[in-house]
């Protein structure tokens, strides 16, 4: 269409929405869990350099929406930490062995949320997932889990709950550089048929409204994210191929070297930012 | 049907007569036996059909399911508690499994 | 450009228009139906004695929390009057039921009115309604 710009196809996208009273929810709010305080505020990590300010996703949701991750039995996201509890006590595998054989209690995970992804001893970037893999196949003999099976999603929502409140600090530089360097990239870079960056959205746009959604900063903070839309918990993977689908692009595999850089630079634009799993979105 | 977790949470009676909140929760898709799989057939229709909570062996409340409750049934409601002793909360599958939880009451 | 849009826009409302009047499967009841079927076929009254708290705006529709009370009640019933089939779910109150009280969480499959309908000690039936508005989101993911 002549003279119809790439600016005007978001324009016309968030103009569509003045017909439709938002849902939106007290930006103002403080999110207490158990009497404990979550930061969903904070100074933008210094590489950022378009925003002053980083934001949790849950400020965006509507009030109904805050008010059910405020409450750990309201929260259906606890349901999938409970289960994986329960796992990390199971011995399966050639090795007999369980999570809790090496690693004690869940508790000692502590902290690997804040940290993730992260480059593995051979100089990989790998995901939460890759490494509780890489412990079912080679150290307990098990088969790999899928990426987005119940198991996985129940693993690794109890782990990173065990991090809830811990600010979010992925290592950007030295071994991580590179992986950083390519996962910016792609942030910055417009892709599909609607030619759309994760910037244009969540940077230029986040607080505005397309259609209905109130834009946040998309932040991964809350990952796992258990999702009213899903009725489920889902991955971070999960929502990146969302994301790049809704942009009408070829999207990459879960798991895939693309995606796992792409959650490095992302995850790292949330750097202050409370972990919050299991957080609860529309 | 394997796998599923109830959950329920209940306020503690300081006396007899007391007002208590309750709150439930169990792990269920509620397949709704109004969607398709990726060939075009209908998934057939599996949820929690009814669930009830009793205290001592009376009753509390009694409640109809149909498929319009969302994945993960939640429900909350009030409870008196005339006496110590239990609650015992049951949710009934249509595969006709049934699933229970306890609470005990004490003060 | 703008002829089309209007076009688009007719053209949209017509489907709608047309898809209300597609005919029901066998399974389904419509909304006077499930009504009478609670009700008895008497009349339920909007006498002030049923109170619903729901969103105004849900933003998801897959997900709606709704808490219904009325004092008094042996039983309250929630209606999706809009949804393929309009029964969501029956609460009837015990001996110990400290309040005619109850929330859970209902999937709705657009904006329409939530109908809560209570049978009353005397055997009346009373009656509210609510609209609520399901968004449709910007970003499905």
């Amino acid at each position: 269409m002549p003279g119809y710009t790439r600016k005007a196809t978001l324009a016309v996208l968030l103009a569509g929405t003045v017909m439709v009273a938002p849902a939106l929810g007290d930006e103002s709010a403080e999110l207490v869990i158990d009497g404990e305080t979550l930061i969903t505020r904070a100074p933008a990590p210094e590489h950022m350099e378009n925003m002053s300010e980083i934001m949790s996703g849950w400020l965006f949701r509507s009030s109904e929406t805050q008010a059910v991750q405020m409450d750990d039995f309201d929260n259906p996201g606890m349901l999938y930490v409970d289960e994986g509890l329960d796992l990390w006590n199971v011995v399966e595998g050639e090795a007999g062995e369980s999570c809790a054989s090496c690693h004690g209690d869940a508790e000692s995970m502590a902290g690997v949320r804040t940290q993730m992804p992260h480059v593995n001893e051979n100089g990989e970037l790998w995901a939460m997932e890759d490494y509780i893999n890489n412990c079912r196949t080679e150290r307990m003999g098990a088969e790999a889990w899928g990426w987005e099976s119940n198991e996985m999603l129940s693993m690794t929502t109890m782990i990173s709950y065990q991090s809830r409140g811990m600010p979010m600090d992925v290592q950007i530089d030295g071994e991580a550089a590179p992986y950083w360097e390519q996962g910016r990239e792609m942030y910055y870079t417009r892709t599909g048929q609607l030619n759309f960056s994760c910037a244009n959205c969540h940077e230029d746009n986040y607080g505005n409204m397309l259609r209905a959604d109130h834009l946040s900063q998309g932040q991964i903070n809350g990952f796992p994210v258990y999702r009213l839309k899903w009725a489920g918990v889902g991955s971070i993977h999960r929502r990146l191929r969302g994301c790049i689908t809704d942009t009408r692009a070829e999207t990459y595999g879960r798991g895939s070297d693309e995606l796992t850089a792409l959650e490095l630079y992302v995850a790292s634009r949330g750097n202050g930012l409370s972990v919050e799993a299991p957080s609860v979105r529309n | 049907m394997e796998g599923v977790r109830p959950r329920v949470r209940v306020d503690n009676a300081t006396e007899a007569g007391a007002s208590v909140e309750v709150k439930t929760l169990i792990s269920h898709p509620m397949e709704s036996g109004q969607r398709r799989d990726g060939d075009g057939n209908l998934i057939p229709r599996q949820i929690i059909n009814r669930f009830t909570a009793e205290y001592n062996g009376e009753m509390v409340i009694d409640i109809a399911i149909d498929p319009a409750v969302s994945t993960n049934p939640y429900f909350e409601f009030d409870a008196t508690v005339p006496e110590p002793g239990s609650f015992t909360f049951t949710w009934y599958d249509d595969d006709g499994d049934v699933y229970t939880a306890t609470d005990d009451q004490s003060w | 450009m703008n002829l089309t849009r209007r076009q688009a826009l007719i053209t949209a409302i017509s489907a709608a228009a047309v898809a209300g009047f597609v005919p029901r499967s066998a399974m389904a009841t419509t909304m006077e139906e499930a009504m009478a079927a609670f009700t008895g076929g008497a009349e339920a009254t909007e006498g002030g004695a049923v109170i619903i708290t729901a969103p105004e705006i849900a933003e998801n529709g897959n997900t709606v929390p709704v808490e219904v009370a009325a004092e008094g009640a042996a039983r309250i019933t929630i209606f999706a009057s809009g949804n393929p089939n309009p029964e969501v779910v029956t609460f009837a109150f015990g001996p110990l039921a400290a309040a005619q009280r109850a929330s859970t969480r209902i999937r709705l499959a657009g904006t329409q009115d939530v109908i809560v309908v209570a049978e009353m000690a005397d055997g009346s039936y009373q009656m509210a309604a609510q609209e609520v508005k399901v968004t449709i989101g910007g970003c499905g993911g």
